[in-house]
């Protein structure tokens, strides 16, 4: 499909569209809590991958999670009224899971639930914030009144967690 | 392949976008000589990714597909620039690319084109429908003379507001010539003398409203002369426009102005 973007077929974005943005959506009213500024966010991506097709690599990554990321980071953004601090180009992720699918990122998403769930309330809590509301570590540490080395490792921390679940 | 364990705490902040000033320059400044570092953070950036794909909720509105649909439709694929030359930084001093083409005189040939074109366009049509054209033929003849009204109609209607933008330092000087349609958020834009741009760099247009922030109406890069376009940028229809203004972004654009503007002009 991303195939098609490059060759400037619209119908390659429609089916993109059908495939992802159920999850570009929900990542986008999750940062911003606004079904307009979601919709909003929603267009901007996908507008931004059918300008520039190229910044994303298949040999990079899936393109679900690299839509996930590229959503949340642009809807901080939004939220935070700050410049994009990323290009499209420079992000690149590896996923454990195969994310292509509805059925096998529904099964992904459960159990990253479950993940956050048993997770301690302070470390969830750094996780969310500054993943969710885009807090810098030092805003979390302003807020949650812990010290700023103990931010920093909860954070790591419940990222492993995640990727650990997930290792086979 | 372990990272470096005093990074590591900075490069889940930093996959995250939450390392800010000082520490994020310093991690940057670590991650362009540390393959290892640049690899964990693939990884860390996957593990926010599947923190991204816990959010659930409801779909997006059935007309967030057809808008977007309708804005690709539109856009142009700007394949027509080419990319910058390697300058690898923009001129402190505008380069002066000569008089003429761009003045007054261009603005009308440009629209005695348009109009030439569009009734090459409904004479081809009207000839297409007289050889017993399909039903798809002609509906598709329809459409482009469609498109070529939507494109014309800034340039032509009485009611476009006509906007010059101009550098805002010495000349010689960049222009840009905004057509817009508020009745129809249509808006073609014409720039000229703009100097190029460094790899993966592009100008980028904003509509200024009435009220509230900038509106992102479309990236271009100039092509060897300077010169560069936009049309039909997806708008939201109805929005005044008190003016339009340029500055230079990624070359996929920014939500949000991100840079000194370079260019701005206010509605006659």
């Amino acid at each position: 499909m991303v195939m098609g973007l490059k060759s400037g077929d619209q119908g390659a974005m429609a089916q993109l569209y059908d495939r992802y943005s159920s999850v570009v959506y929900s990542v986008a009213l999750r940062v911003l809590g606004d079904t307009g500024a979601a919709e909003d966010v929603l267009q901007e991506v996908f507008l931004q991958l059918w300008r520039n097709p190229s910044a994303f690599d298949a040999a990079r990554g899936s393109l679900g999670s690299w839509l996930a990321v590229i959503t949340r980071n642009r809807a901080i953004d939004f939220l935070r009224k700050r410049r994009p601090e990323t290009d499209l180009e420079d992000v690149v992720l590896s996923v454990s899971p195969d994310l292509a699918g509805e059925a096998e990122r529904s099964r992904a998403a459960e159990k990253v639930r479950g993940v956050i769930g048993a997770m301690s309330p302070s470390q969830r809590s750094a996780l969310e914030m500054a993943y969710w509301e885009g807090m810098s570590h030092s805003e979390i540490a302003d807020k949650t009144g812990e010290p700023l080395g103990t931010i920093k490792t909860r954070i790591r921390a419940g990222l492993i967690c995640l990727r650990k679940a997930f290792q086979p | 392949m372990n990272p470096h364990e005093q990074h590591a705490d900075d490069l889940a902040l930093y996959a995250l976008e939450a390392l800010r000033g000082e520490e994020r320059a310093q991690i940057e400044a670590h991650l362009a000589t540390c393959a290892s570092c640049r690899l964990e953070l693939e990884q860390l950036r996957g593990d926010g990714a599947l923190l991204a794909l816990s959010a659930t909720g409801p779909r997006a509105p059935q007309r967030a597909r057809q808008r977007l649909l309708d804005a690709v439709a539109r856009e142009p694929r700007i394949a027509a620039t080419s990319p910058a030359a390697g300058t690898g930084r923009i001129a402190p001093q505008m380069e002066a690319r000569g008089p003429g083409w761009w003045g007054w005189l261009g603005w009308a040939a440009t629209a005695a084109v348009l109009l030439f074109a569009a009734s090459l366009w409904r004479e081809n049509s009207a000839l297409k429908q007289n050889l017993a054209s399909t039903t798809a033929q002609a509906a598709e003849g329809a459409q482009q003379m469609e498109e070529l009204r939507r494109i014309a109609a800034p340039i032509l209607e009485p009611e476009a507001q006509k906007i010059t933008l101009v550098a805002a330092k010495a000349p010689p000087q960049p222009q840009g010539k905004a057509f817009y349609l508020r009745s129809r958020g249509s808006l073609v834009f014409l720039a000229s003398n703009m100097p190029p741009l460094p790899p993966q760099k592009a100008y980028e247009l904003w509509l200024i409203p009435a009220s509230g922030a900038p509106i992102a109406a479309g990236v271009f890069k100039p092509d060897a002369h300077g010169s560069g376009s936009v049309v039909n940028p997806p708008l939201p229809p109805g929005t005044q426009a008190k003016g339009f203004a340029i500055t230079v972004e990624n070359e996929a654009g920014s939500p949000t102005a991100t840079t000194p503007i370079l260019m701005i002009g206010t509605g006659e």
